[in-house]
């Protein structure tokens, strides 16, 4: 059962970066947007993100209530510890969740359209910044329970360069996400051909900042080479991922729509699977050297066998509806586009 | 301010903002789905434009329902990290099942909202009902979460140690059940109120007679049934409390000494140095008889509680007179209404009537939010009743006042533009639904 909890806990982080990530991408990709597209832009990305869009992010409540019921020690020891990024985080959802739905539901359209858009596009872009600051300083060793300054404590957990190039790469890979997911969702060749251009800009963002990664590893002394390539399936995702990229930028030029998703998705998948595989059980190592682990810092096996259940009953339900949901609104978009 | 009650304070700054927005979120999907069946069941157009109008308002209370949502399941682990180590997996059940019951609402949502013209219009209509019904439970089982913390269940507390935990019985604690039918029956009621004063407002300053009034009817029949029955719910609350909880009774009543055929003290101002109420009205043997159904029975007053068990006194006093005279206020412009749908039919479309209305607008929400104070400081000093202390599940960190002080910003700005908003969308009901046959 606790491989069960385990599971649902990987697939949900997994599915927040897919689909909620290339929710925020849609707000970076308009970041990135000139002025007199932008319209355009905006309206092919709400058609997309619009009916779902609110699903998306029940991906992250879902990984918080598994943390929260089943590994309690984990998600206190990150709440204490990364406090203000998280808060930083909790200020960016707030601020692009309300902002979203205000823009589109406001009666009235003046200049405090303008106010939604640019509270939207800045929240866009700090919220995975900051997911990804909290994701890179929980595994990479910068908590420290010892730490006797609020410095120490509260800020060097989180203020490093290795977390803050994560933050970026988190940030670059949502945008090339949403990029690649809306080259499929327009309805004239102006368009697909704009987003084509953004994928390729946001592919090479991504490596470079993924370059960042690496080198910022390296400067804080951060074992990363070893965790990606270290054991065999590191080297295989990691293969796996290029070879798809190579045919990834193959396909972007024919404007394959569909492939190119499953391979964006994929690479994403490899990248999660490459960093979480070989930290497997820990994820929270702590400065001293002491970790966290899934399978030692557990809760109670009744909760856990409980937690699975629920979440066995739980996605009986959902799957279906959320597949069907899915499924209707990109039938129905892709018959407007026909006619 | 320091921080422990700065952590509080921001605990319940985001709840009593959130509470608001899941009310509605439980609720106008109903509102919806009547007048959503009267459109297909009748094809009046006045009632698709209801309809469509509504679910305009609930996607804003929705999203901010949903961000504020998100933030609380962040702050219950910034704020009390040392609560949610040991309550998370005892009392995480509900949440876990509220998961679901969430998710299912959004997908719901997804398809309600933009699912016009695009589904069999029952398959829609039903889509509705299942936000609905998907947010009620949602609500229910986060109540039960609550009630946890009332009357803890499920687990044993031995030398320190959690045991023996039960996450099933935890959630079906002593608790759950009167707290999730008031609440639930709450939501109603406050719901109805609000929508329908708004309405009547409108109807008294003479625009889109129509539109108004068949939306005021909706949600004035949902608010008065509810506001009725509220009452009876309270009384089987505060009997329940009285059973689990003595020192929140003995607060909210402000009642000090242990005694038999206790008095009710109404209105008045405690005075916690002296251990007496100035100025209070006193019904003899009344509290006797609320509490325990007998005019008889012993009720136990805080002189039985070690002073360090006490929970604040005054404010406990006050938020549950203020529910209480809400509740009776509401109950009272219920009765006229239902003397007017039965009795006098010219009652119905006079001024008085509607402005009685609108003076009603807030009264259900005031009262949610003193009850949730009676409910949440009534079990002060504890986090978990009887198990675990406030002050010991705080956060370490300190400058929590900060964070204070920038929530009731955001909290605040949302709020002023959320009013905006729905300024906004009720001034354009004539632009956009006024003209038959447009929509
Ligand atoms: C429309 C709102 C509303 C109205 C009119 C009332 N209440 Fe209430 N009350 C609530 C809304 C509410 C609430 C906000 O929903 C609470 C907070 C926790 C809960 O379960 O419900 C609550 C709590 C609450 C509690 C504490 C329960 C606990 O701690 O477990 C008691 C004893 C009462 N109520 C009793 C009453 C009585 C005797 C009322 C008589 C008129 C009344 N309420 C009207
Ligand atoms: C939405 C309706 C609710 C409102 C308006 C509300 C209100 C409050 C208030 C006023 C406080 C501060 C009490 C004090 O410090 O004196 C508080 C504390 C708290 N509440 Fe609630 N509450 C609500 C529901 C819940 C629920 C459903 C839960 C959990 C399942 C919860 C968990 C807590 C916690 C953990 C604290 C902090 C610890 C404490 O002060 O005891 N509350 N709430
Ligand atoms: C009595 C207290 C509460 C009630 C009745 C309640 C009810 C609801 C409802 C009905 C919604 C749906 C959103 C909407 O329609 O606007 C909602 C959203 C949410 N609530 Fe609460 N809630 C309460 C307290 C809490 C607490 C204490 C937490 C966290 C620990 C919480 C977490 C959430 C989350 C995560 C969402 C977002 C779900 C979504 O995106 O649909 N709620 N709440």
């Amino acid at each position: 059962m606790l491989y069960v909890v385990i599971i649902f806990l990987w697939t949900a982080i997994l599915l927040y970066l897919l689909m909620g990530g290339a929710d925020f991408g849609a707000g970076i990709v308009e970041l990135f947007t000139s002025e007199k597209n932008l319209n355009r832009t905006r309206k092919t990305m709400y058609r997309a993100i619009g009916p779902i869009w609110e699903a998306n992010h029940m991906w992250l409540i879902i990984a918080i209530v598994i943390l929260f019921v089943g590994f309690p020690d984990i998600y206190t020891t990150m709440s204490v510890h990364l406090h203000i990024p998280l808060l930083i985080m909790l200020l960016g959802i707030i601020a692009r969740g309300t902002a979203f739905t205000f823009r589109h539901y406001d009666a009235v359209v003046d200049d405090m359209q303008h106010i939604y858009n640019r509270i939207f596009v800045y929240s866009s872009f700090i919220t995975p910044l900051f997911l990804g600051i909290i994701a890179a300083s929980a595994v990479s060793g910068q908590i420290n329970p010892n730490a006797s300054t609020f410095e120490e404590a509260y800020i060097a957990s989180w203020l490093n360069w290795f977390s803050v190039a994560v933050g970026f790469f988190t940030v670059s890979i949502c945008g090339f996400l949403a990029a690649v997911y809306i080259i499929g969702e327009t309805d004239n060749d102006l368009d697909k051909r704009r987003f084509m251009q953004k994928a390729r800009f946001m592919n090479i963002a991504a490596f470079a900042c993924g370059a960042l990664v690496f080198i910022a590893a390296h400067f804080e002394g951060i074992p990363l080479v070893d965790w990606v390539f270290g054991d065999i399936v590191g080297i295989t995702a990691i293969a796996a991922a290029t070879i798809s990229l190579v045919v990834f930028w193959r396909l972007l030029n024919q404007g394959k729509t569909r492939i190119l998703r499953i391979l964006a998705g994929f690479q994403v998948s490899m990248i999660l699977l490459t960093t979480t595989y070989r930290h497997f059980p820990n994820i929270v190592i702590l400065k001293n050297g002491d970790y966290l682990s899934l399978l030692e810092h557990r809760g109670h096996d009744k909760t856990i066998e409980a937690l699975a259940w629920a979440l066995l009953l739980g996605s009986l339900f959902i799957l279906p509806a959320l597949g069907y949901l899915i499924y209707s609104f990109q039938k129905k978009a892709s018959e407007t586009v026909m006619h | 301010m320091d921080d422990f009650i700065a952590a509080r304070s921001q605990m319940a700054l985001s709840l009593g903002f959130h509470i608001i927005f899941s009310c509605i979120g439980m609720v106008m999907p109903f509102f919806m789905a009547v007048s959503h069946y009267y459109w297909l069941k009748t094809r009046d157009i006045t009632y698709k434009n209801i309809t469509k109008a509504w679910s305009k308002g609930v996607a804003i209370f929705f999203a901010t329902g949903a961000v504020s949502g998100t933030v609380l399941s962040f702050e219950l682990g910034l704020l009390w990290p040392e609560f949610m180590k040991h309550a998370g997996p005892i009392f995480g059940m509900p949440f876990s099942l509220e998961g679901t019951a969430f998710f299912i609402e959004a997908i719901a949502l997804g398809f309600f909202l933009y699912g016009w013209d695009r589904f069999n219009p029952w398959f829609h209509w039903f889509t509705g009902v299942i936000v609905g019904v998907s947010g009620l439970l949602s609500g229910i089982l986060v109540v039960a979460a609550n009630g946890w913390m009332n009357s803890p269940a499920g687990f044993d507390y031995v030398n320190g140690q959690y045991i023996n935990i039960d996450p099933i019985k935890a959630m079906f604690n002593d608790a759950w059940f009167s707290q999730a039918l008031h609440m639930s029956i709450a939501a109603f009621a406050a719901t109805g109120f609000a929508v329908a004063g708004v309405h009547a407002l409108m109807i008294l300053k003479g625009k889109n007679i129509l539109f108004h009034s068949k939306s005021f009817k909706i949600a004035a029949i949902f608010g008065t049934v509810a506001a009725v029955l509220q009452p009876l719910s309270g009384d089987i609350s505060a009997k329940d409390v009285a059973q689990r909880q003595p020192a929140k009774l003995a607060a909210m009543e402000a009642h000090f000494k242990t005694e038999e055929k206790a008095s009710l003290i109404i209105g008045g101002i405690p005075d916690e140095e002296s251990q007496t109420v100035k100025y209070a009205i006193k019904i003899p043997g009344a509290l006797s008889y609320l509490a325990h159904g007998d005019f008889n029975t012993e009720v136990t007053g805080l002189d039985k509680i070690p002073k360090e068990n006490h929970p604040p006194v005054a404010i406990t006093h006050y938020a549950f007179q203020i529910m209480v005279g809400m509740g009776m206020l509401m109950m009272l412009v219920s009765v006229l209404y239902f003397i007017g749908i039965w009795k006098k039919k010219k009652w119905l479309g006079t001024k008085w009537l509607l402005k009685l209305f609108v003076a009603s607008t807030p009264l259900g929400f005031i009262a949610v939010e003193a009850g949730w104070t009676v409910t949440e400081v009534g079990r002060q000093p504890w986090i978990i009743y009887g198990v675990m202390r406030t002050a010991d599940a705080v956060t370490p960190m300190p400058g929590i006042v900060y964070s204070f002080y920038l929530f009731t910003a955001v909290y605040l700005s949302l709020s002023v533009i959320v009013a905006f908003m729905l300024y906004r969308q009720i001034k354009m009901v004539g632009k956009l639904y006024d003209t038959p046959g447009h929509n």
